[in-house]
């Protein structure tokens, strides 16, 4: 047991520390093909925590989502793109402060809400990370909010093939 | 104690991966001269059985160029990662069983989505050398591989799922249904192969395309773009490519081997009574039927290497959107409805 919790806590720290890493990197890199492969490394990051956590579903979903559908999407893009250097410098404007502000704000209510989550042991019964309660929360308690969540996903899908359709009608 | 068994299984399962992979080399050219009516390398030792070490001693003397305006990280790092995220792709695959445990360095209770989630990760390798190389022919190369990835990412997601439910459905209650080894387990009796006919062809076909193998091999058609997406490596970080390549002969079969063929089920276990046998007669057994059919696999991959030719990008495109992406979403219905009436019949 005691054995157990000193690796845990060496992989909290160890993906926490690269975790941070990968999203301070996100933000600074001028690269964007280096800022979006820091994103890669967050997101594995948080794959590790959650794989620590006991919550190996979530962290294959992250894995399988984020790191390997949308961010390779976003590297295609950034390629086609062919960006260079961002050279801009820092300026503060009122949309920047208003950003800042709702992040903030954001964040507060993010604490507020996970309230209760928050003395969670290390290594304790962690088991809502699962398959079978995501699952059956899914498919019982929110299957409403699931139901719309996809409808609103295929209207966006649908959205997007429209708008991409009617650029191409006017060219050729 | 369990641990340190799964540790010291790695190192063989890695010597022997990188073997197969040499012998891969010289099994492909050694078929395709035969499809072509040619004899293919036999100059180096018995039957040019020694080829696969000549050719690694050709690329270790080779001089190793990076380009000048190469992003020389990442053109360092590509190679590494795509060898990388090829060999871990094993570490769930079950080799044997014997008694109650299987021969397997890790059996996760989500070893599927765990295959799904390395290959979804292994396009990085491709497409970062081809950004980082710094060159026109790479970078279309490289754009091919993630376009082509993505696309055929979703039939073998859906294939996958197909299998999911049919072990769900064949598995006791309460089992890990995600686990690499309950899918093979509950293919005793009849394997996926047979009940799944349709998943299986599309898993197959994706998974050829995720492998980028001929007919899917767009990444590196070198008649348009030179080299694709290694056109600028050379010495032992191209041997790295080639040996991803040869690494996609063996690991490519063994996942259809697992999810589709029973892995390391052999016909007639429960007239032989195999599960009575010594652990050592279990594990020769199950490893044999393993490589045999993952060997038969392998050579399929070659025979359609040599047979089709190569598709042109909107064929690729067509094939995975409008046509796998529709049939296994149909397949994937039909099988649910399928299971679901398996399993009412069996409850009542």
């Amino acid at each position: 047991m005691e054995a157990a919790t000193t690796i845990q806590t060496v992989l909290f720290w160890t993906f926490s520390v690269l975790g941070l890493a990968g999203a301070v990197g996100l933000l600074f890199n001028r690269n964007a093909v280096y800022a979006a492969l820091s994103l890669v490394l967050n997101f594995f990051s948080i794959a590790g925590l959650y794989l620590s956590l006991g919550a190996e579903f979530l962290a294959a979903v992250q894995i399988l989502v984020y790191a390997g559908a949308i961010m390779v999407l976003f590297l295609f893009v950034i390629m086609l793109l062919n960006m260079q250097e961002e050279k801009g410098v820092f300026t503060f404007d009122i949309r920047r402060g208003a950003a800042f502000i709702l992040g903030f704000a954001f964040v507060a209510e993010m604490m507020v809400v996970l309230k209760g989550f928050w003395n969670h042991e290390a290594g304790g019964e962690f088991t809502y990370g699962k398959v079978e309660p995501i699952g059956r929360a899914l498919l019982t308690d929110y299957l409403f909010p699931f139901e719309m969540i996809s409808i609103v996903l295929i209207a966006a899908l649908i959205g997007a093939i429209l708008v991409a359709r009617r650029h191409t009608h006017q060219e050729g | 104690m369990e641990l340190y068994s799964q540790i010291l299984l790695i190192f063989p399962v890695l010597l022997v991966l990188i073997t197969l992979a040499a012998y891969g080399s010289y099994a492909e050219r050694r078929v395709a001269a035969a499809f072509q009516q040619r004899v293919g390398p036999n100059r180096v030792g018995p039957f040019g059985l020694l080829q696969p070490l000549a050719d690694v001693l050709k690329l270790m003397i080779k001089e190793d160029v990076t380009p000048a305006n190469a992003d020389k990280l990442l053109h360092f790092l590509s190679p590494i990662i795509s060898v990388a995220t090829a060999m871990i792709m094993f570490g769930v695959i079950p080799l044997a069983k014997f008694g109650d445990s299987f021969l397997v360095i890790s059996d996760v209770n989500i070893g599927i989505l765990y295959l799904l989630g390395v290959t979804s990760v292994s396009v990085y390798g491709i497409t970062l050398a081809g950004w980082a190389s710094n060159g026109k022919y790479s970078l279309l190369g490289g754009l091919r591989a993630s376009a082509q990835m993505i696309s055929y990412e979703l039939p073998l997601g859906l294939a996958v799922v197909s299998v999911i439910i049919l072990t769900n459905a064949r598995m006791p209650m309460g089992s890990d249904f995600l686990s690499v080894t309950s899918i093979v387990e509950a293919q005793r009796g009849a394997w996926n192969l047979f009940i799944n006919p349709l998943g299986f062809i599309i898993f197959y076909i994706c998974v050829l395309a995720e492998s980028a193998r001929t007919p899917f091999d767009l990444v590196e058609a070198e008649q348009e773009l030179v080299g694709g997406f290694h056109t600028e490596y050379s010495s032992l970080k191209f041997g790295m490519f080639m040996v991803v390549e040869f690494l996609h002969l063996v690991i490519p079969p063994a996942i259809i081997t697992t999810v589709f063929l029973g892995g390391y089920l052999g016909p007639f276990e429960g007239a032989l009574g195999v599960a009575q046998w010594g652990n050592t007669a279990q594990i020769l057994w199950g490893l044999g039927w393993f490589l045999t059919k993952t060997f038969t696999i392998a050579f399929t991959f070659m025979w359609i290497r040599w047979t089709l030719p190569r598709f042109k990008y909107n064929q690729l495109m067509d094939l995975g959107w409008k046509r796998l992406l529709p049939l296994a979403l149909i397949n994937l219905v039909v099988v649910a409805i399928g299971a679901a009436i398996y399993v009412f019949q069996t409850a009542g």
